[in-house]
């Protein structure tokens, strides 16, 4: 899969992911998932555990920033990323 | 009780390091066999048992081979039903109830001891749960002197520790019950939170939390009854105690943070919460209301993060509040510990569904060591 391919399929599995816990209608791709106050720090451990499992990749403590974390298209972006790395070694 | 019955390993049991008492019912906790149509009645002094260690904190279960609604029916008409916590009812094996009981309660198989007439059911828990304390109802007139069913302190805690659980299995039910994402749930259990400066009634529950919390811990590192005291009434100390309620009950103390008031910057030395508060988001009000005291008065805020193996979920925390990695920590020299900073440029905000109650602290105005 190419990486802007990646990064939209990444995308929709992530929203899909928050939609169990965010009312999912008003939640686009660029929302700052962290400004809504929402994400305490069991949600923020599932949100990287998630990440980490669905896309076979392994989150470095350099990764965990959270501009990586902070809308759906900020994780999709990582994910094509860490994905292209993984593919490139 | 006969020998054979009792693993090594219980016999090295610590004191107050029972948490939980299995009751079988037949013959134990009561004369007579439900099933078979007899007038049950409870055996000479366990009424006074049962409320002795509920307010010693020890919770009571029950496992036993018995029809489960008609046991419940009982139990309830004899009032006693009230004490008992995930009642394991049924016909499996009575080691497949304890474990079951252990787990809900989350403590470990040494924390349990189990009670029964039958030497079958005696025998097949000890053979398959080493752990657990084993006990016939002939020990039940010296139960309440054994050592490992009398806790060192009894705290506040200690009397109000079934209404928690009790509150913590009615929640959950809300939770798993509760049609509709998170947020909302959280803003249903209208919280009230808590944070004040430590006294020294809160010091007991303050160590048992820094043995007892391992995910949301910063540093895993324990501080004796005496240490804490010494650094609450250190002037370039600040502990801090947090607790937490809401509309099902208290959770009681779950939290403690541990600052370091440097005249330049302040280092949080420790930050940990309780488990039960994981998905509650009540760190993360500590960390904010810390930063934002710390950005008004002009000072720098750096954070101990010690790995530990168990406390990923913490550093995460960190990292999404905004701090960052400055250097290897010198957390008593550990080569996993580093100095995490926050640039206070932006400090994380307050939840809205929380009710937060925050000390008024005197950050500047600590007295100076005579």
């Amino acid at each position: 899969m190419d990486g802007a391919k990646e990064k939209i399929n990444a995308q929709e599995k992530v929203k899909h992911f928050l939609s169990r816990f965010f009312r999912n209608d008003d939640l686009k791709d660029d929302d700052d998932i962290f400004a809504l106050g929402f994400v305490n720090s069991l949600l923020a451990m599932q949100l990287v555990s998630f990440v980490e499992k669905e896309f076979a990749i392994s989150i470095e403590d350099e990764d965990l920033d959270l501009d990586n974390f902070r809308t759906i298209a900020s994780i999709g972006r990582l994910v094509a990323k860490k994905k292209h790395a993984v593919a490139a070694s | 009780m006969s020998d054979e019955l009792i693993p090594a390993a219980s016999k090295t049991r610590k004191p107050g390091s029972v948490k939980v008492l299995v009751w079988d019912l037949d013959d134990t906790l009561w004369d007579g066999t439900l099933l078979e149509g007899d007038a049950v009645a409870v055996r000479p002094g366990v009424t006074e048992v049962l409320a002795a260690l509920d307010r010693r904190g020890i919770l009571h279960s029950i496992a036993s081979k018995n029809d489960a609604a008609s046991a419940l029916e009982k139990l309830t008409e004899l009032g006693l039903e009230p004490y008992f916590l995930y009642p394991q009812i049924g016909w499996s094996a009575k080691s497949a109830g304890i474990k079951a009981i252990a787990e809900a309660i989350n403590i470990g198989l040494d924390a349990v001891a189990f009670i029964d007439d039958q030497p079958f059911e005696r025998a097949e828990v000890a053979s398959a749960l080493p752990d657990v304390l084993v006990l016939e109802p002939a020990e039940l007139p010296g139960l309440l002197d054994r050592p490992e069913l009398s806790p060192r302190f009894l705290t506040d805690e200690s009397a109000i520790r079934r209404q928690m659980y009790r509150a913590d299995i009615d929640r959950k039910q809300a939770e798993e019950t509760f049609e509709g994402p998170t947020e909302e749930f959280l803003a249903s259990l209208e919280m009230r939170f808590v944070l004040s400066v430590a006294q020294e009634e809160d010091l007991q529950r303050a160590e048992e939390l820094t043995v007892r919390t391992n995910q949301l811990n910063s540093t895993g590192l324990t501080f004796s009854y005496e240490e804490l005291d010494r650094l609450r009434q250190s002037p370039d100390h600040l502990l801090l105690v947090a607790s937490l309620e809401d509309r099902f009950g208290t959770y009681g103390k779950i939290g403690l943070a541990l600052v370091e008031l440097g005249e330049a910057r302040w280092r949080l030395r420790l930050l940990l919460m309780s488990c039960r508060v994981m998905s509650r988001g009540v760190g993360s009000v500590v960390l904010s209301f810390l930063l934002s005291q710390a950005k008004e008065r002009g000072k720098r805020f750096v954070a101990d993060f010690r790995d530990t193996g168990r406390n990923r979920l913490m550093k995460v925390a960190y990292r999404f509040a905004g701090f960052r990695e400055v250097k290897a920590g010198d957390v008593n020299d550990s080569a996993e510990a580093v100095l995490l900073e926050h640039d206070l440029v932006r400090v994380p905000p307050i939840p809205a569904y929380v009710d937060c109650r925050l000390p008024e602290v005197p950050f500047d105005t600590h007295p100076p060591i005579p």
